[in-house]
């Protein structure tokens, strides 16, 4: 060996300053300034066609009567699911209610019957179902579980300490639920709340089913009449703000308490309460949500397959339209995964102004309904890139933009597992940071960056109106297959796609469930 | 007055015996410490007493009034039972204000002035009133749950492991005060620990639970120097156990002729010391083996210095099979390894009741 190779390298090195934005600080930023299409397109629609047609299209009876519909369908729905979830939550988690690890997993299970197969399988059940009334029933009975999951994860973190001494202090069971367990629920109600009030907002399939008109219905019948007409447009920027007002609504109410257990250590397991003589009473309501929420569609769809025979059973069409569903989805999740990386990365490792403001951005396409990132897709690339309008490219790009939040907050949880010091020992063992970031920290948050993608995965398999918008000329999904044979009354043939459908949701549903419990610590 | 009284109380757990028949009187004004190590029963006892949970079987009888009868009970609620739990159990969503006044009426025009004085009672300032309970520290934490409890002048309080939170200093200084304003209160007082130094500074009665039994209830110096067995006197501190010939007031042991306390049976028996009892004189260097032989004499193996004092272990001669001896010594005059000592006794050694050797 001579001597030139023994040479330490000290003098030769330098070491850069640390940087923490570099190449990952970039990306994100160009995500975020993707992600922000569909509002400034919205904004960029508004400023062109002037105040004069803004307030001709904005201000007129229908868009009023849209609006107290939106409204009604809203304030009706949210209360009545947050009712239910919180006695189903109860009962599961707090109560000796027979059997209450099925219930559990019986109250969560209505996830995987996509909303539109639920009114399918209302209307075909009740076939005078329409309206408010209707719109009301089949919301609660589609998007419950969204609150369910997090109360019933809320209750069983809580720490029984406060309730007994509540007790101690002279409260009944009554009083020390009002006073102690309700407030605690607070965060978890108000979460679950505006995600079922934002899926309200967006919901297509559903209401058209149901024929009660929302934004959204509103939309697509416009932008199917008139095509790229500024009338559809500026009912999408209304639609936006009255998500900003939910958003803000919640944000505003949900207040700066703190709801984590006071003190270290961990809290023991709570008891359940007796329910004695009134377990049959109380065992009806999970019996009778669950007959509602998954016997009626399951009803309805044995039903119509029955009927069907083998008839409805294309092989070939289905084949095809399972086969892009998959495609798609799979293709979707990657993609929001990856572009996803980014800001899960900064938002652990380099928290800042700057990059909570960055954040919001990621998480505000995921908020607006996915009519509104297809509508603006579809004018950005009739007017800009014209080639790429009807790609697989621009339909996955919408799914990314629509479906970014679910991929980043797990991939967050992922890497807030894997501690820095790790990335810092294979930096010091000579890494590059990417290499560290690929080689340690990511293959950390692999689970976490799976279960992320397969809600996308999840997402994607069950999304209608971008879709309907927005795929490539022949593309059938399963969804879209689904949505076709039932608007022609085709309720037989449509059974096969929204069965496939609810098998494909299934174990992901159950993964959701399942996470559900992991949080909360059993 | 309002005495305590548990009479039989048993519980389990599915095949879990929590409590295998637990008799106890607890006087009024008085502090109880109950110790065990964990899964002694000591938590299932506190919850019954509380009403948390119902007993199996047996009775809870407070002030004459019966709280449990078996499965008979009368809730948590009802029971005017104070109850401080491990951690405080604060409601984080809630003021220190309102945590204290949590168990008052919220019209009662008293209420802000009795949370005043349960503050200061607490020795808490009113300037913390607003704040919330992850902005105060454990120790504070803990004097608002105190504060909470004492809200609703309570017949007897419960206190479930409330300092083992807490840190070394803290830990002694919350306890002594918690002890003084309980007594000048006069309220009837329960702790449950499983830190038996905790548990002898704190208690005028204390009650050492194992496997859902007490072993044993006494004063704190009656339990600490007479234990009923080895375990018990293991558990409560360092102990050296010697088996030795007992007649009227003397035993004789490797340590030679010992004085014992009280009566007990003649003949073979086993005897306790504890390590502070036992006192090394240096030999003077070629002081011949065989004169040592008799009894009372030893060898240092192994010198640790603790800082006020070293722990010193010292192989006894003349005395084949037993274990090497645990002297607690001044750390100002401690032999050095493998010098001779002479071990004297002070004070009386204690002799196990024959039938409850637990060793």
């Amino acid at each position: 060996m001579t001597a030139a190779a023994l040479r330490l390298p000290a003098t030769v090195v330098h070491v850069a300053p640390r940087r923490p934005w570099s190449w990952v600080g970039i990306a994100a930023v160009l995500v975020a300034l993707v992600a922000l299409l569909p509002l400034g397109f919205i904004l960029w629609v508004g400023v062109q066609s002037g105040w004069e047609t803004v307030s001709a299209l904005v201000f007129r009876p229908r868009v009023g009567e849209l609006l107290v519909n939106t409204a009604l369908l809203v304030l009706l729905t949210v209360p009545i699911c947050v009712a239910l979830a919180v006695a189903l939550a109860w009962l599961t988690e707090r109560s000796d209610l027979p059997g209450a690890r099925w219930w559990a997993w019986l109250a969560a299970a209505p996830l995987a019957v996509p909303a539109f197969v639920h009114s399918y399988a209302w209307i075909s059940l009740v076939p005078q179902l329409h309206g408010l009334s209707g719109g009301v029933l089949v919301s609660v009975l589609a998007y419950f579980p969204f609150l369910y999951l997090p109360v019933a994860a809320a209750l069983r973190r809580l720490d029984p300490a406060m309730e007994d001494a509540a007790a101690s202090l002279g409260l009944g069971p009554w009083q020390v639920f009002l006073r102690v367990v309700l407030p605690q629920l607070r965060l978890a109600i108000w979460g679950g709340g505006l995600l079922v009030g934002l899926h309200l907002l967006a919901e297509y399939g559903l209401f058209v089913m149901i024929r009660f008109d929302t934004f959204t219905t509103a939309i697509v019948d416009q932008f199917q009449s008139t095509f790229n007409g500024p009338a559809a447009n500026m009912l999408a920027g209304v639609l936006v703000l009255s998500c900003f007002l939910l958003l803000g609504a919640e944000a505003g109410t949900r207040g700066d308490e703190r709801y984590a257990r006071v003190g270290s250590g961990s809290a023991r397991q709570a008891p359940r309460s007796r329910l004695g003589r009134y377990a049959l009473w109380c065992l009806a309501l999970p019996v009778i949500t669950a007959l509602l929420s998954l016997g009626v569609p399951l009803l309805t769809l044995g039903r119509w397959l029955v009927a069907g025979g083998v008839a409805v059973w294309q092989a070939a069409e289905m084949a095809q339209a399972l086969w892009q569903t998959l495609g798609l989805a799979l293709g979707g999740a990657v993609l929001t995964t990856v572009v996803a990386v980014p800001m899960a990365w900064l938002s652990i490792r380099a928290p800042s102004r700057l990059q909570r403001v960055l954040e919001g951005c990621h998480y505000l396409a995921g908020a607006l309904p996915g009519i509104v990132v297809a509508l603006a897709l579809v004018t950005i690339t009739v007017r800009v890139a014209l080639p790429l309008y009807q790609t697989v490219f621009t339909v996955l790009l919408a799914y990314s933009l629509m479906f970014l939040p679910r991929a980043l907050v797990s991939l967050r949880a992922g890497i807030a597992q894997a501690p820095v010091e790790l990335e810092q020992a294979a930096r010091s063992l000579g890494r590059t940071p990417a290499q560290a970031l690929w080689r340690v920290t990511l293959r950390l948050a692999a689970p976490a960056a799976a279960s992320g993608a397969a809600m996308v995965f999840l997402g994607i398999t069950n999304e209608l109106t971008a879709t309907l918008l927005l795929a490539p000329n022949g593309t059938q999904t399963l969804a879209t297959a689904f949505w076709a044979h039932s608007s022609e009354i085709d309720y037989a043939g449509a059974a096969p796609y929204a069965l496939t459908m609810v098998l494909l949701s299934l174990p992901l549903t159950w993964l959701l469930y399942l996470e559900s419990r992991r949080i909360a610590g059993r | 007055m309002t005495t305590l009284e548990l009479k039989a109380l048993y519980k389990n757990y599915g095949p879990v015996r929590a409590l295998d028949g637990v008799d106890l009187q607890v006087q009024p004004g008085s502090r109880t410490a109950i110790v065990g190590p964990s899964g002694s029963g000591k938590t299932s006892l506190l919850r019954i007493i509380a009403g948390f949970e119902v007993p199996d079987a047996g009775r809870v009888v407070l002030g004459g009034q019966v709280l449990a009868n078996g499965a008979e009970a009368v809730p948590a609620h009802r029971r005017g039972i104070g109850y401080v739990p491990q951690d405080g159990a604060l409601f984080p969503q809630l003021s220190v204000a309102d945590n204290v006044g949590f168990g008052l009426a919220r019209d009662d025009p008293q209420r802000a002035q009795r949370i005043a004085e349960l503050m200061d009672m607490v020795s808490l300032d009113a300037a913390m009133l607003q704040r919330r309970p992850h902005e105060l520290s454990g120790g504070q934490q803990q004097r608002v749950a105190l504060a909470r409890a004492l809200a609703l002048r309570p017949r007897l309080m419960l206190l479930d492991e409330p300092f083992s939170a807490l840190d070394t200093g803290l830990r002694a200084a919350t306890r002594k005060a918690v002890a003084q304003l309980l007594q000048s209160a006069g309220i009837t007082t329960i702790l449950v620990t499983h830190d038996q130094a905790e548990a002898l500074s704190f208690a005028d009665q204390v009650a050492v639970m194992r496997q859902g039994r007490l072993a044993q209830v006494g004063s704190p110096a009656d339990l600490y120097l007479r234990p009923v067995d080895a375990t018990t006197a293991d558990f409560l501190g360092e102990a050296v156990v010697l088996p030795a010939t007992l007649e009227p007031a003397w035993a004789t042991c490797a340590l030679g002729r010992v004085a014992t306390h009280g009566a007990h049976p003649r003949g073979a028996g086993q005897i306790m010391l504890r390590p502070e009892q036992l006192q090394l004189t240096p030999l003077p260097a070629g002081t011949a083996q065989t004169a040592l032989a008799h009894g009372g004499y030893g060898t240092v193996l192994e010198v640790d210095f603790c800082g006020p004092v070293s722990e010193l272990t010292v192989r006894l001669l003349g005395a084949t099979g037993l274990p090497p001896l645990l002297v607690r010594s001044s750390a100002l005059q401690t032999p050095a390894v493998g010098d001779a000592v002479q071990i004297s006794v002070l004070g009386a050694a204690h002799v196990f009741p024959p039938d409850a050797s637990g060793a």
